[in-house]
């Protein structure tokens, strides 16, 4: 449905941003936009206000400072690749980059390297493309749907987003430093920080061997333009199948190691528990954590949303699936609760790391029915029927259920 | 739409026509909504707002679960969070006081 209020409002920004942002180089905000309705997330104290920030259509507001803007769930319904003015936005300290010269921007290249160097953003674009399509997520994507409920970011499902994302391969760049003997991990920087010294500053790690597998890459571009501010311009790290803790924004620091870091945000937060399923039982602590990583594998159905009403009789399903990196499968529904399956159809391929779309129709009698969907990987990795829980809130992947009535 | 905009659409098309590429050669500046977000009246608000504030906005408190479990406890954890990890400067007089308002109002 075309909101025509929204229509109009989304076509004055455009027109405020090209004013404004092609002659000033500046992108200022509007007021809260009017047409926009608070919203209700499906769990208690759900209520979030929609907010409109500069470069963003209406989103759901989780915090003000630092911004943090959930994605709302009928953007997913759109197409395969969330666009640019509706993908998530998480920072994690409040002191973030509100005025970026391009021009002046450059990544520090240092550490363990025979060449330590400063690259420009035009030498960054100078060198070889690559074009990845890739999921980012947030760890704490759903964390607002765990039961018993955790501290942190209370999300329901909006905290992720699919991209084409253009840059040059980590790789590369390492190559050009020369990454010395007896190195071991790779630290990234970004400009945002926080706004007490004493505060952690926020930078992640990956192994060397991942820095150099040729996919993970440093993006100055997502979807065919400049990323937007709030999603790291000019240049973030993306790590395909990685959760977005990785994807640092606004990198501006490339440093390589010969020790396993261990600063707060690896070696205190975002870590999972150490065992089989990175789970345990509903309350308890983990014996041993890992930092976390790859994507646990999802589905969602997208065109349903929870308590729809459809007309009995044949209904068209549809929604997305992803993993983090094996590529998805097969997604299958049920319209039974979970006793017998039925197969779907998958979309386009846009590459293992991207959402993958998929649909099918089913007969729907009149009556309540609870519709799930659940995806297979490459790897041959399932979700649960039952969430598995884990006391940060994150990997959320239980096999959705949209609750529907036919008439 | 306003007059100025118009003008610098207009002065942007006519740079464009003469082959000028705008945008690139200037900061990109970003200008953040204005902060809406307060933390409820009561007693000891004043303690939160010197302490909390000059890092994160209140709806970091608004939007955490609700209910028997998060009550003193999960505040005291919280507020304990705040100071040992994120180094968070609060004088030991306030952190009771913290507790006491977030336990009451959230």
């Amino acid at each position: 449905m075309i909101d025509r209020r929204r229509l109009l409002a989304g076509s004055a920004t455009a027109i405020a941003t090209l004013g404004t942002g092609s002659i000033f180089s500046s992108i200022s905000a509007f007021a809260k936009n009017a047409s926009a309705k608070d919203v209700t997330l499906p769990f208690e104290n759900g209520e979030r206000p929609m907010v409109k920030y500069p470069q963003k259509r209406p989103m759901i507001g989780l915090t003000q400072r630092p911004p943090q803007l959930e994605t709302p769930f009928s953007v997913f319904n759109e197409g395969v690749i969330t666009p640019n003015d509706a993908f998530f936005v998480r920072y994690h300290l409040a002191d973030i980059p509100l005025e970026i010269d391009p021009d002046k921007f450059s990544v520090d290249i240092k550490g363990k390297v025979d060449k330590p160097m400063k690259l420009s953003l035009a030498d960054i674009k100078k060198m070889p493309a690559i074009e990845i399509v890739a999921v980012n997520q947030c760890s704490g994507n759903s964390r607002g749907l765990f039961n018993p409920r955790v501290a942190g970011g209370q999300l329901a499902n909006g905290a992720m987003g699919n991209a084409r994302w253009k840059g040059v391969p980590l790789k590369a760049v390492l190559d050009k430093a020369g990454v010395q003997a007896g190195a071991k991990q790779v630290v990234f920087g970004g400009m945002d920080g926080p706004v007490s010294d004493k505060t952690p500053d926020f930078a992640k790690a990956l192994d060397l061997d991942h820095a150099r597998d040729g996919e993970v890459m440093l993006a100055y571009s997502m979807n065919g333009e400049n990323l937007p501010m709030l999603n790291g311009f000019p240049l973030r790290l993306v790590v395909p199948g990685y959760y977005g803790t990785y994807w640092v924004k606004h990198l501006n620091e490339i440093n390589v190691i010969d020790s396993v870091y261990d600063n707060f945000w690896m070696k205190t937060a975002y870590r999972i528990p150490d065992n089989d399923c990175n789970c345990v039982d509903p309350g308890t602590a983990p014996k041993a954590t890992i930092p976390i990583n790859h994507f646990t594998i999802r589905s969602f159905i997208t065109n349903l949303a929870d308590g729809a009403k459809v007309k009995a009789g044949e209904t068209r399903l549809k929604g997305i699936a992803f993993d983090g990196g094996s590529g998805i499968k097969e997604v299958a529904v049920s319209i039974d609760g979970g006793k017998t399956w039925l197969p779907t159809k998958l979309g386009k391929d846009l590459g293992k790391y991207s959402f993958r779309e998929w649909h099918t129709a089913v007969k729907l009698p009149a009556g309540a029915h609870d519709i799930k969907v659940r995806a297979t990987g490459n790897n041959g990795k399932t979700q649960p029927m039952e969430a598995l829980w884990n006391p940060a809130g994150y990997l959320r992947n239980v096999v959705e259920t949209v609750h529907v009535t036919a008439a | 739409m306003n007059r100025s905009i118009v003008l610098a659409a207009a002065l942007l098309s006519t740079l464009a026509a003469a082959g000028f590429t705008a945008a690139q050669a200037k900061p990109v500046k970003y200008k953040l909504p204005e902060e809406t977000a307060t933390f409820k009246p009561g007693t000891n608000r004043e303690a939160v707002m010197n302490n909390c504030t000059a890092c994160h906005s209140a709806d970091y408190i608004q939007t955490q679960p609700r209910g028997p479990k998060f009550k003193k406890d999960f505040w005291q954890a919280e507020v304990t969070k705040m100071i040992k990890v994120y180094g968070a400067p609060i004088d030991d007089a306030d952190v009771g006081k913290i507790v006491e308002y977030l336990t009451e109002n959230y």
